[in-house]
């Protein structure tokens, strides 16, 4: 096992990682209470308090929440008081890791609390996000999130890349791994259901379902005294793409691929890998850019086919990319977090765990 | 430890939009173009140049698109490249700008364009604010309604005279009239037309309230490298912070927040900066009710605990005065939400390069940025100046 070779100014790492039941509905919890538990919780394995973390950063949207500034009421759930350095992104928590890692890179932290949480149980989530298309001339024709995942598995069919029964092998294998964590929504031998939107099936599709995710980032020592075995992030990029379908080849990921060559993926093995397909189609599209063989274990936590808590999703495949690497389970894995229809913006990391 | 020294970070290009009530003739995407398009051209540097863009705006209600940056990846010739979308309420234009920052100083990356925008015809802002939320506190009827309470306690608190807000509102839109960018051009503005406007929300009148704009500001951000190829003399940052609290709790001062007032200690501090007062030559301030000016001027440092108003009074923030507060007219001229905090940060960075034409102040050398948001609880602010910071 080769030493992890940081490439920048500090190293840090991912030292504790939390995330809520992901379920259905949760009508009796308000964001605030969602959150809270998956605060106290990772804070809990470090020891730390709100009060010692250098930089607060949350990922969550105000669409699925229905109300303007809501994140403003999820900062309550922190405690901030005294007042904390903090910042928020409208995007993926995995992007709030992102600006976090960029802030300890400064020097001016050198612990970070990352979180991100999403309730779509409220609304019609297929509707909610045809508002993030083209306001003038995509969005009044409200295509759906999964009509638009159903173009690119087509356009993965007729180009031969895969095909129907691959798909539905592709959402089993997910289900059954998520029986082995106790936060999924869906585990099991789950059917593969009827045509939601041709070709894809109720399998090829993730579940709608409300959840959170905490994740704490520390630099060099402070990392080594929180954690026994840190996952280091020696590398992470992330990159997008243009918005319209039309000017992009759906069998392919570039934002991907750019992302993964400047984070270093292709520099060594890898053992495991995390990645952010909501539809079985995409993780067809994300294997072949990676490259990834048989012998890395992809979405050992079931992925978003088995809990696609919107906003949270891609911040928990980082988690779980680097509790295998805590539990030892893993020396080189590849995260990786998605936004957009069709796999438009894509992040990587590369986390490592130092030599046993 | 110098591996871990910041570069040094300079804001070597500038643009905004003329901001007006209603920009019919553009989409939001040519909006944001329009602005990014002109700090380019300020920098002389290309879309090949920037190697990420930062992006902010305040709530997606206000135009009706969940993460417009996904559909404004296009426009900001973002394809390919990192794109970040940042959302801290009233303040996002501020900490949008420091994240940008932030890339640069940590030597992720060399050239980023930080954007920030409103295009609040797109929808009413009012209604984008009022959705009705069980178990919680309405906004009571738009954000005057929240501060105005904040505002009668701080005339309480210090005896302030209650024709101080008029004074700012006055200034700002006398100032507005010299910046060919501001939304409010009132030609024919007399202290007694503000002072004869309506009650509002009581002490708060029409005249002393920020309207509401469509526009978009941009910086290009750059390190020492970027800075020594910049045609422009430009603007370097000093300092910057940014600080959160919540929103409402028992041991909250609504006058005088606990989170402004560490973060202009953080800021201070990066810039070694001693005595605000006599040190900061300019300030472009989050000013979108009048008396928020008196406000702001004790929570930053600028003069001790109830007597901001006497700074204003006597005319010391005034263009020609000792302390220029909002010499581009401010947040009560030019107020697209998402990108006003940003403008804060801009016109500072115009005045220590200077570069602010007509509102210019006069020998500039270091400025303060500010912006605030939410229920007076997150706070944005850098201080910029003419010349490199200190190794």
């Amino acid at each position: 096992m080769p030493r992890p070779t940081v490439r920048y100014a500090r190293d840090v790492a991912v030292v504790a990682f939390a995330q809520s039941d992901h379920l259905r509905r949760t009508d009796e919890l308000s964001e605030v209470e969602m959150v809270m538990p998956v605060l106290h919780q990772v804070l809990a394995q470090t020891g730390l308090k709100a009060g010692e973390i250098g930089f607060t950063c949350s990922g969550s949207s105000d669409y699925l929440a229905g109300r303007a500034f809501s994140f403003t009421m999820t900062l309550d759930g922190v405690g901030a008081w005294p007042p904390i350095s903090e910042s928020h992104v409208e995007m993926d928590g995995a992007w709030a890791l992102y600006e976090a890692w960029v802030k300890i890179q400064t020097g001016e932290a050198d612990t970070a609390l990352v979180y991100s949480y999403g309730k779509s149980s409220p609304g019609s989530v297929r509707d909610v996000l045809t508002r993030q298309l083209d306001p003038y001339y995509l969005a009044p024709l409200w295509p759906d999130s999964v009509a638009l995942a159903a173009l690119q598995a087509q356009a993965l069919i007729d180009a031969g890349e895969t095909d129907e029964p691959a798909l539905a092998a592709i959402g089993a294998r997910s289900r059954a791994a998520a029986e082995a964590n106790p936060h999924a929504q869906l585990s099991g031998s789950v059917p593969q259901g009827d045509y939601q939107v041709r070709p894809l099936r109720t399998g090829d599709c993730p579940p709608i379902g409300d959840g959170a995710a905490a994740v704490i980032l520390a630099a060099g020592d402070t990392a080594r005294r929180l954690c026994a075995r840190p996952a280091w992030i020696t590398g992470i990029d992330h990159r997008i793409e243009a918005h319209a379908l039309g000017l992009r080849d759906l069998t392919d990921s570039p934002s991907t691929r750019i992302a993964a060559e400047r984070a270093g993926v292709f520099e060594a093995p890898l053992d495991t890998a995390e990645l952010h397909a909501p539809f079985s189609s995409q993780e067809v599209v994300l294997r072949k850019v990676l490259g990834l063989g048989d012998g890395v274990a992809v979405n050992p936590s079931g992925g978003a086919l088995a809990a696609n808590p919107v906003m949270a999703a891609g911040l928990i495949r980082i988690g779980e990319a680097a509790a295998r690497i805590h539990r030892g389970e893993s020396d080189r894995a590849v995260a990786h977090a998605t936004s957009g229809p069709c796999l438009q913006q894509n992040l990587v990391a590369v986390l490592e765990g130092d030599p046993a | 430890m110098s591996k871990t020294a910041k570069e040094p970070v300079a804001i070597v290009g500038i643009g905004q939009t003329k901001h007006v009530a209603a920009r019919h003739d553009v989409s939001i995407a040519g909006l944001v173009r329009e602005a990014a398009a002109r700090a380019l051209a300020d920098a002389e540097l290309t879309w090949a140049d920037i190697d990420a863009v930062v992006i902010g705006k305040a709530p997606d209600f206000f135009e009706g698109v969940m993460m417009p940056e996904l559909y404004l990846a296009d426009a900001l010739g973002a394809v390919g490249k990192p794109m970040l979308r940042v959302h801290t309420a009233g303040s996002v234009g501020g900490s949008t700008a420091l994240v940008a920052s932030n890339l640069v100083a940590a030597r992720v990356h060399r050239t980023v364009l930080t954007l920030a925008f409103e295009k609040q015809s797109e929808s009413n802002a009012m209604w984008g604010l009022s959705l009705p939320v069980p178990f919680q506190q309405p906004l009571l009827a738009g954000a005057g309604g929240f501060f105005a309470p904040h505002v009668r306690a701080y005339m309480r608190r210090t005896g302030a005279p209650d024709t101080v807000g008029s004074l700012v509102a006055y200034k700002d839109r006398r100032n507005a009239l010299k910046n060919p960018y501001a939304h409010l051009h009132e030609h024919d503005i007399t202290l007694e037309k503000v002072q004869a406007s309506p009650m509002l929300w009581d002490p708060i009148r029409y005249s002393e309230t920020c309207p509401s704009s469509d526009g978009a500001c941009a910086m290009i951000l750059t390190d020492r490298a970027g800075a020594a190829r910049s045609p422009k003399p430009p603007a370097w940052v000093h300092g910057g912070a940014m600080r959160s609290e919540p929103t409402l709790f028992a041991g909250k001062d609504f006058v005088s927040p606990q989170a402004g007032k560490d973060c202009a200690a953080d800021v201070y501090r990066q810039a070694g900066i001693t005595d605000p007062r006599r040190e900061i030559d300019a300030v472009e301030m989050y000013v979108p009710f009048s008396w928020y000016e008196p406000m702001w001027l004790e929570n930053l440092g600028f003069a001790a605990e109830g007597e901001g108003w006497k700074l204003t009074e006597a005319g010391v923030t005034e263009l020609d005065g000792d302390l220029p507060v909002n010499p581009s007219g401010g947040v009560l001229s030019t107020n697209p939400i998402g990108a006003s905090g940003m403008i804060r940060f801009a016109e500072a960075a115009l005045q220590v390069r200077g570069q602010a034409g007509e509102h210019q102040v006069p020998g500039a050398r270091r400025a303060l940025g500010h912006a605030y948001g939410g229920g007076a609880q997150f706070f944005a602010m850098w201080l910029v100046g003419a010349e490199p910071p200190a190794a």
